[in-house]
């Protein structure tokens, strides 16, 4: 691919030569494996990998789950129980499939917060950055839909409530709310389209997915100075980088491997502690739930949501200015998706020509809050809405949008960075040390 | 940051034992009762289970029903584990199950499942282990689930024990029963204690009022070997049972994760050391 100046795959026998005239498959392949890869990545830059395993690891365990469960109303909850009980090795791919969705989450948000601390997402990296943000939504969307499908208490009445933001949208919201779900209340229909998509989505995910490799494959990664691998040649380049294949392969693997050891002992001694016990109660369309919680990824923006209450000045504002047509509920549902808005406009909201947070003595304690701030909300949309909380929400809220909207443009004019190192191979040394001076291996 | 994650996990763990708090907005009272198959080497044990099975026939399948519960998952490994034989009696001596094509009810047989029980309006017992949490602190968090478990089975045992005489400010005639670890029932006035703007800040007395009448009393269930019937004792062993009737599979899958578990470090371990190996050459010593 272009980018960095690499050795490229030649064909050397006839029948290569004659695949890669046709087909240049194998050079695809060898290109994208071998690409040459900042050597001082720390293990921050894992993710990626843990992701790709997730997506792999949902796929497979959901489309042998397909294979016993059945989209209807009077039977989806039992099928799920089928799965549990009748099923050979049922109770750990339903297990596997639903803590599988918690693990991919909590590796998309580090993945996240690793690109916001680092400065992935700053030129010439705004297209990984936005492709990332539209893969994040799609998890979102089927994640959602996917904690339909058991079709217990909490599937139903988050169902209800979730497809409800729509009906909060003027004029045509309730006309919205009623073509997704396929009727004017959650019922069969909503559980078919919600399977069919639910189905549908993650192949979506892949094929974005690839973009996404291919996007940071033409700029080549990010790493944790923020420096720019050197291009001037081949012989430069390969100073500043090492190939894929084997180096971070093998160190992905690792920090893999890690992840799977926790990973395994959740599914095996605790797989019900991610979710919620309303769960295992059938679907009742006549009994709610005391308290409707969403799943713990989706509860940072579900305090968002909740949070501008038409208690909050700049709702009442808005709703004056725009003559009631933006009312509190609809504008807790602009916040909800402008909260994620604002991620995604990360790259041209920050005006700082440094990309690592390493070397930016301000920002650094800006992004430390705003981790606390993420753990906060998360805590906050478990909680009942009602005081303190709802102050806390609202005070939470206001920071995520302030450190997109108001820290990070100041923060590039006022903020006076510490040296970077000049290159990657620098940084890289005053780690480990050169090569030359190394003990041999044994 | 590993540092900050490991603090604030440290943190929510120190934070675990304090007292749960309640769901359905009162306290509730939910013993910490120990059960053999807690934590990740607990498994069931197979006494109690046919013990627990027994209380559930003789007490509590009067007015619940075990409809997810196939009868010859009483036959399984790792549960209740009778032979054949003693499922099949069971199922045709205890049960009799309508049978569409005869159009009149027949004995049950194994492939059944228990039956779905409605008439008294009283909740399917199948999954009930798992649809209730006993623990939800600190802070709402459920962190201490960690250390405690869910507590489903201790959710249970504690509405079995809970019931107690009404407190003082309760009047008369309140419909249903005061049970102290049951959160989400009829709770009056009289006992909520409120600020000058009437908002409700708190609860004189735990628990709340439940429709089910006391189901259990002292020897009320003669068991062969002559293990212990008193309240608690049958109570726990129910629960216990209905634990299995809800997650049946439990010792494999701890099983599975402990093999799992062990297989995973080797790999994580192996692959450390290759990669420890492939990038020595590339990294020095620090000067």
């Amino acid at each position: 691919m272009a980018g960095i100046p690499h050795d490229h795959y030649e064909p050397k026998t006839g029948a290569e030569k004659w695949l890669n005239s046709r087909l240049p498959i194998v050079g695809l392949i060898y290109d994208t494996i071998m690409i040459p890869t900042p050597k001082n990545l720390n293990w921050w830059w894992i993710w990626g990998i843990v992701l790709a395993f997730c997506l792999a690891l949902q796929i497979v365990t959901g489309i042998v789950l397909v294979m016993h469960y059945t989209p209807h109303v009077d039977m989806a909850f039992a099928s799920v129980e089928h799965i549990m009980r009748n099923v050979n090795g049922g109770y750990m791919l339903r297990y596997l499939h639903a803590n599988g969705a918690s693990l991919f989450f909590v590796a998309v948000y580090i993945h996240i917060f690793r690109g916001l601390f680092y400065g992935s997402y700053k030129a010439p990296r705004e297209i990984t950055w936005i492709v990332g943000m539209l893969i994040y939504l799609c998890m979102m969307g089927t994640a959602f839909m996917g904690y339909v499908l058991p079709w217990g208490q909490m599937s139903f009445w988050g169902a209800t409530v979730i497809t409800g933001l729509f009906g909060a949208i003027p004029f045509v919201g309730e006309a919205i709310q009623t073509w997704l779900l396929g009727g004017p209340a959650v019922d069969n229909a909503t559980l078919n389209r919600f399977f069919s998509l639910h189905y549908l989505l993650p192949f979506v995910i892949a094929a974005l997915v690839i973009v996404h490799i291919w996007a940071f494959h033409t700029t080549g990664n990010n790493n944790p100075t923020g420096v720019e691998v050197r291009r001037g040649s081949k012989a430069e380049a390969e100073k500043d980088t090492l190939p894929f294949w084997p180096y971070f392969v093998i160190k992905d693997l690792v920090g893999l491997a890690i992840v799977l050891v926790i990973f395994w002992a959740i599914v095996g001694f605790m797989p019900n502690y991610l979710g919620h016990p309303d769960n295992y109660i059938e679907a009742n369309a006549l009994v709610t739930p005391a308290h409707i919680v969403p799943e713990w990824y989706f509860l940072p923006f579900y305090a968002i949501l909740r949070a501008f209450t038409s208690e909050v000045w700049v709702v009442q504002i808005a709703s004056f200015v725009t003559g009631g047509i933006i009312d509190a509920k609809f504008f807790g549902v602009l916040a909800m998706f402008g909260a994620i808005l604002a991620m995604a406009l990360a790259p041209w909201l920050d005006t700082s020509s440094v990309r690592s947070g390493k070397y930016r003595p301000m920002f650094k304690w800006w992004f430390y809050l705003l981790i606390i701030d993420f753990f906060a909300l998360m805590w906050l949309g478990a909680m009942p809405a009602e005081e303190p909380y709802a102050s806390f929400s609202l005070i939470a809220s206001a920071y995520w949008f302030g450190y997109f909207f108001v820290i990070l443009p100041i923060l590039g004019v006022i903020e006076k960075p510490l040296p970077q190192p000049a290159t990657i191979e620098e940084d890289f040394n005053a780690h480990y040390g050169t090569a030359s001076d190394a003990t041999p291996a044994e | 940051m590993f540092k900050k994650l490991a603090i604030g996990a440290a943190f929510a763990l120190a934070l675990a034992p304090v007292a749960s708090h309640a769901a359905g907005g009162g306290e509730q009272h939910i013993e910490d009762f120990q059960f053999s198959f807690e934590g990740p080497f607990g498994t069931y044990d197979q006494n109690q289970l046919q013990r627990g099975l027994q209380v559930y026939t003789e007490v509590c399948a009067a007015c619940h029903g075990l409809k997810y519960v196939p009868l010859r998952t009483l036959g399984d490994e790792g549960g209740i584990g009778w032979t054949d034989e003693q499922v099949r009696a069971y199922a045709s001596e205890t049960f009799s199950v309508y049978d569409p094509e005869l159009e009149d009810d027949r004995p049950a047989i194994p492939t059944d499942h228990f039956p779905a029980n409605t008439g008294a309006g009283a909740p399917d017992l199948s999954l009930m282990a798992k649809a209730r949490a006993g623990f939800h602190g600190p802070y709402g968090t459920g962190v201490n689930q960690l250390v405690r478990g869910m507590g489903g089975p201790e959710y249970i045992f504690s509405i079995l024990t809970g019931y107690e005489d009404p407190p003082a400010c309760a009047p008369e005639e309140m419909d249903g029963y005061y049970n102290v670890a049951f959160a989400p029932g009829g709770y009056p006035d009289e006992c909520k204690i409120f600020d000058d703007e009437g908002v409700e800040i708190g609860r004189k007395a735990p628990g709340s009022w439940i429709s089910m009448a006391p189901p259990i009393s002292d020897e009320q269930v003669e068991f062969a070997d002559g293990h212990a019937n008193d309240l608690h004792h049958m109570s726990a062993d129910v629960s216990a049972f209905l634990m299995w009737a809800a997650e049946p599979k439990m010792m494999a899958r701890k099983q599975a994760g402990l093999v799992g578990v062990i297989f995973l470090t080797i790999l994580a371990s192996m692959l450390y050391l290759t990669n420890k190996r492939l990038w020595a050459p590339h990294k020095g010593k620090k000067h």
